[in-house]
């Protein structure tokens, strides 16, 4: 039973930085129609300038703290965030307005085959480290009810907070300010808002600084968990099944669909990967939202897709 | 001026519903094919045939494939890897586990295996679409990643999952020289783009189109979403499949499940599209431009360097080479959406008139 | 809308100027000077791998060019050019055709991956071109009867997970201690990983201890679950059998599970600076197999290296990354070409263009003394490897080291596989290769021509 606890609240936890990563993913998708693949370029991106940016400004600055660089290299990185955001909307997105969904797509990969090698380039390729002064060993709790206690990563379960304070902070943003209003208007309907003056591009803008941000966040994160390297891109393949699951278009899909993600694979991996010789877990969570979308294909909390003739 | 079709009467239907109706493209094919069969081989040297021709032309089946059922049938696909995987494999367990297997045979019944693989995995598109399709189709491919990794009878027990083949032979004719293995993958493109380009012209290739362009409306009027669905993912599977036997078989010799990867997929979709959806002419477009490319970048970037007098690091080259590629797939995303073959049209159009435009 | 046009127009013309253009540039660098030695390398300085491959091509590289500054081999210039593969298998094998007849013919390919190792396995004996895999590739390979063309030289996979159940069996008291011991294989879920597994399944059997097999997938950076499972069962030992990123993670995981790093034991590909670099303290204790080498800073080669390339300026990576273990790995790796290419001249002239096939004959006939070694500047590094006709393999000295928190240090003795378990094992494996592929293994008789 204590095992179990803890493969579910590991699952839990993962899960919860899934949602972080397929957060980007609906918010560019809801405003825009983009499916974009690129977050996982951006969030490795970002996740390199803050490495990298903490590593150069104590040199530059001559600041010894660790945290005031760290605080420098994160407002630093969220610039380049923007100045990316900003970028592809109006080097790309602009130009692509009301192409199909695919042509979208692919031009969200070329975009990601140019931050990798941009990133890469300014950057370099070699594993760097995040140091946030994240804790690292584990605490062992109720240890009186559970034989051996129970084991909590305290590394994971920040990670999970701080990804449990960003969504929360983004949907207050969206529910409670002018522009979250209007980023709702535009996500419901692009020519409806324009109609009432709602500036599109300047929205587009918005939305994936926005998403830029949630990158950056997401790269600290998992950058301080496994030091920041290339294969961090892979990180936005483990969320797309959480994307389809709760829904393209739905931030409460994205979270719910994050902890049944983390949750299915951990569990799966874990009691039946034995079974079968293991190394299951990618696919099941594939398999685990095709199921979902088999009852229903709009995913969690889509928007119910509706046919005219 | 040269290229018009006046006084070119069609007299019966057969002529009428031939492929290429225009004479000069019939007698531009036909340049095309000699100068690929006869000309090519004359020229090419080693490097050019294993390196860049021979890939081109199994890609370019491949893309034909994903071609099918994303170009025509509008079914998007990111699993394409996948079936490619289950065609090499299928076509490897043929080969060595029955006496005796002609090649050709093993690659056949590798796709045809690969076609049944695809109807099962199709079946979520009765129900799925759109994006969320193209997401549920990864699930193929990490499953066959997977499937090939840890199931051993797969790859006939050995130990480190990686198989290979050697003396090939079709009816007799050694594949050994890399002439001989152009021209063998140039004879089965030919054959199965001749298929293609058929069945898109035919009842099963409209109705293919009819659920691409709407398919409640296609239902309505009584086409079978399911038939039409599954048709095209078995079609296009099967054509992956041979694909990925050619690709295991001739042109790696020995291989593991990673060269059939979700990289491999995303190629594949990235040359349709480039190409052009719904263009069998695109389809070659496409493969031509993503196989070559990064190719051509890597070996030109040093040498353009050596003309400026900088040397560039490898890595250096290298990240430049994949954000040129990006850079440029998103350039010709934006000024021509539909692909390369859309501009081939464009340019037929504009030499119908040339050189006396209005 | 003009300009667009154009734009695209031009990069259109560019792009079929490509396709003829690709063939001349890549002729361009035949028809050079004669006395000249052509080393084609291959390597990844991007993508996933990035970390742990360019400290190997650095290496590689300088060797060749410490060569050069003194003198080359035996008067003849060694040259090289890097081919980026990015640790794809497709990639490898374009660069091994755009790279196998430059400069008057390749040496020998060195593909640093055991997926293009497989590939390039079929290719090398139709071009006539040696494939040295130093402690990688096929482990059956080192049946020098039916893979001519392959040199698994100083070690394979089985040594590396031989020696380590010799390791532990000597840190438990003896063979007969380890009977119902728990023992995991955490593994890079490819080629790579699952090599070991046959040797270690026979160990298992022979020992009886039970061996558990737990796969991470390609790159390694989700392994939350495997280390769980780890936690569940409690094995007395892990081993690790991964490549890049895979291995911080795996210490990162462990130490988050509170898996003592003590207990773990990786192979030579998980026991170099990149893997702990980042981990620093908490990788303290863990111990990885060192295949004759480890880190060598103080190693007179090195030395040479600093003071001959790096101090006037002509290294190829950073200064503070000679003498690390991957980069030692690459310059060793690069040696070994080079004196298979010597061994070769004393049989086919000296001061000469060696061919592919004469290399093959040196790197089989290869006498690399301790005398050798020593005058080399190998003294402390490497143990004697000598080859024949039967073994391409040469040695298996393997030691295990430590890492300290800050650096690896050598914490046993040295070992060596145990014959009596791998041939028959390689026996068995590489004749089922010759019977698939109808090859008749060479006779002794045929070895002495």
């Amino acid at each position: 039973m204590g095992f179990f606890l803890e493969v579910l609240i590991g699952g839990l936890m993962t899960g919860m930085l899934y949602s972080l990563v397929a957060l980007g993913f609906v918010l560019i998708f809801k405003a825009s129609g983009v499916f974009n693949f690129a977050q996982g370029a951006m969030v490795l991106f970002a996740a390199l300038a803050m490495a990298r940016f903490s590593e150069w400004i104590p040199g530059w600055l001559g600041v010894e703290n660790l945290m005031v660089a760290n605080i420098l290299a994160f407002i630093i990185a969220a610039f380049l965030m923007f100045v990316v955001a900003w970028l592809i909307e109006r080097l790309v997105l602009r130009h692509l307005v009301n192409q199909e969904g695919a042509t979208l797509l692919m031009a969200t990969l070329g975009i990601a085959y140019f931050i990798d090698g941009l990133g890469q380039t300014v950057f370099g390729s070699d594993i760097y480290k995040i140091d946030v002064g994240m804790p690292k060993e584990p605490v062992m709790v109720l240890q009186g009810v559970f034989e051996g206690g129970l084991l909590i990563n305290k590394e994971d379960f920040i990670a999970a907070l701080v990804a449990a304070l960003l969504v929360a902070a983004l949907a207050l943003f969206f529910q409670k300010t002018a522009t979250g209003r209007a980023l709702r208007a535009v996500a419901d309907d692009h020519q409806a808002a324009q109609s009432i003056g709602i500036p599109l591009n300047r929205i587009w803008v918005i939305v994936w600084c926005v998403a830029g941000i949630v990158a950056l966040v997401a790269g600290i994160i998992w950058g301080s968990k496994l030091g920041v390297q290339f294969s961090l891109v892979t990180v936005a393949l483990r969320a797309l099944p959480v994307v389809i699951l709760g829904g393209l278009t739905s931030v409460p899909g994205a979270i719910i669909g994050g902890l049944i993600i983390g949750v299915g694979e951990k569990v799966s991996e874990v009691y039946l990967g034995p079974l079968v010789g293991g190394g299951i877990e990618i696919w099941f969570a594939y398999m685990l939202a095709l199921v979902f979308l088999l009852f229903r294909p709009q995913g969690l909390f889509g928007e119910k897709i509706i046919d005219r003739v | 001026m040269i290229y018009r079709e006046n006084g070119q009467f069609k007299t019966s239907y057969a002529a009428d519903q031939q492929i290429f109706p225009i004479l000069q493209d019939r007698w531009a094919i036909l340049g095309i094919l000699a100068f690929a069969f006869i000309a090519v081989p004359l020229l090419a040297d080693e490097y050019l045939f294993r390196a860049i021709l021979i890939p081109f032309l199994i890609l370019s089946l491949a893309a034909l494939g994903v071609n099918l059922l994303v170009g025509y049938c509008g079914q998007i696909t990111l699993g394409a890897g996948a079936f490619m995987a289950v065609g090499a494999y299928a076509a490897y367990n043929f080969f060595v586990r029955v006496d005796d297997m002609p090649l050709l045979a093993a690659l056949l019944l590798g796709g045809a295996t690969s076609a049944a693989v695809g109807v099962v995995f199709g079946v979520p598109s009765l129900r799925v679409r759109g994006l969320y399709l193209a997401v549920a189709t990864l699930a193929a491919q990490f499953f066959w990643d997977w499937a090939f990794l840890r199931i051993k009878w797969f790859t006939n027990d050995s130990s480190s999952g990686s198989v290979s083949v050697s003396n090939l032979s079709v009816f007799g004719w050694d594949l050994k020289s890399p002439t001989d293995v152009y021209l063998f993958c140039l004879a089965v493109l030919v054959v199965f783009a001749l298929l293609a380009k058929n069945m898109t012209r035919g009842a099963i290739g409209r109705q293919w189109m009819a659920i691409r362009d709407m398919d409640v409306a296609a239902e309505v009027i009584g086409i079978r979403p399911m038939y039409a669905k599954l048709s095209a993912f078995a079609v296009s599977s099967f054509f992956l499949g041979v694909a990925g036997g050619l690709w295991g078989f001739v042109h790696l010799g020995a291989w593991e499940p990673a060269a059939f990867s979700l990289d491999r997929s995303f190629q594949l979709l990235f040359m349709v599209i480039i190409g052009g959806l719904g263009s069998i002419m695109g389809s070659f477009f496409g493969a031509a431009f993503i196989v070559i490319l990064p190719i051509f970048l890597n070996q030109m970037l040093p040498w353009l360097g050596d003309l400026v007098g900088v040397s560039i690091s490898t890595a250096g080259v290298s990240h430049a080479e994949i954000m040129i590629f990006g850079a440029l797939i998103v350039f010709f995303l934006i000024v021509e959406p539909h692909g390369i073959a859309r501009l081939w049209s464009t340019a037929k159009e504009k030499l119908r008139l040339w050189p006396f435009p209005h | 809308m003009n300009m667009r046009k154009y734009a695209l127009a031009a990069s259109l013309a560019a792009i079929g100027l490509s396709f003829t253009l690709t063939a001349p540039v890549h002729a361009q660098a035949k028809g050079k000077q004669a006395q000249e030695q052509f080393f084609p390398v291959l390597v990844y300085r991007t993508g996933a791998y990035a970390p742990n491959g360019a400290p190997w091509a650095n290496g590689f590289v300088d060797y060749i060019k410490l060569v050069n500054a003194t003198g080359g081999i035996n008067g003849v210039k060694a040259t090289f050019e890097e081919c980026e593969t990015g640790y794809a298998t497709d990639r490898s094998v374009e660069c091994y055709e755009r790279l196998k007849n430059k400069g008057g013919g390749a040496t020998a390919f060195q593909s640093l991956s055991t997926g293009a190792t497989f590939a390039l396995t079929e290719k090398a004996p139709v071009d006539k071109i040696p494939l040295i895999t130093a402690g990688y590739g096929r482990s059956e390979s080192a049946n020098g009867a039916v893979f001519t063309w392959n040199f698994p030289l100083l070690g394979t996979y089985w040594v590396g997970a031989d020696v380590l159940i010799q390791h532990i069996a000597k840190k438990e008291g003896g063979f007969d201690k380890l009977k119902g011991k728990k023992i995991s294989l955490v593994y890079h879920d490819s080629p790579y990983g699952k090599e070991p597994i046959p040797l270690l399944q026979e160990r298992a059997k022979m020992h009886g201890f039970d061996l558990s097999l737990l796969p991470v997938a390609h790159p390694g950076v989700e392994q939350k679950s495997t280390w769980l499972q780890i936690r569940q069962n409690r094995p007395d030992y892990v081993l690790l059998w991964g490549w890049g990123v895979m291995n911080s993670t795996a210490l990162k995981e462990a130490q988050a599970t509170g898996y003592p790093r003590e207990k773990m034991y990786g192979i030579w590909w998980a026991g170099a600076e990149p893997d702990v670099k980042d981990v620093g303290e908490a990788a303290k204790g863990y111990n990885a197999l060192a295949m004759q080498h480890g880190a060598e800073p103080d190693a007179k080669v090195v030395k040479d290296i600093l003071a001959k390339l790096h101090a006037k300026n002509e290294g190829t990576g950073p200064k503070d990354e000679v003498g690390s273990v991957l980069y030692m790995r690459g310059l060793i790796s690069a040696m070994l070409g080079v004196e298979g290419v010597k061994r070769a001249q004393e049989r086919y002239g000296k001061g000469k263009t060696m061919t592919g096939e004469q290399v093959r004959w040196g790197l089989e006939n290869l006498d690399l003394t301790q005398q050798k070694l020593d005058a080399m500047g190998f003294a402390g590094v490497m143990r004697p490897v000598q080859t024949s006709c039967l073994d391409h393999m040469g040695s298996s000295w393997v030691r295990v080291h430590t890492w300290n928190g800050s650096k690896w240090q050598f914490s046993s003795d040295w070992y060596q596989a145990d014959e009596k378990v791998i041939r028959p094992m390689v026996m068995h494996a590489s004749l089922k290769y010759a019977e698939e592929k109808k090859i008749t293994p060479r006779t002794p008789e045929q070895c002495k021509q």
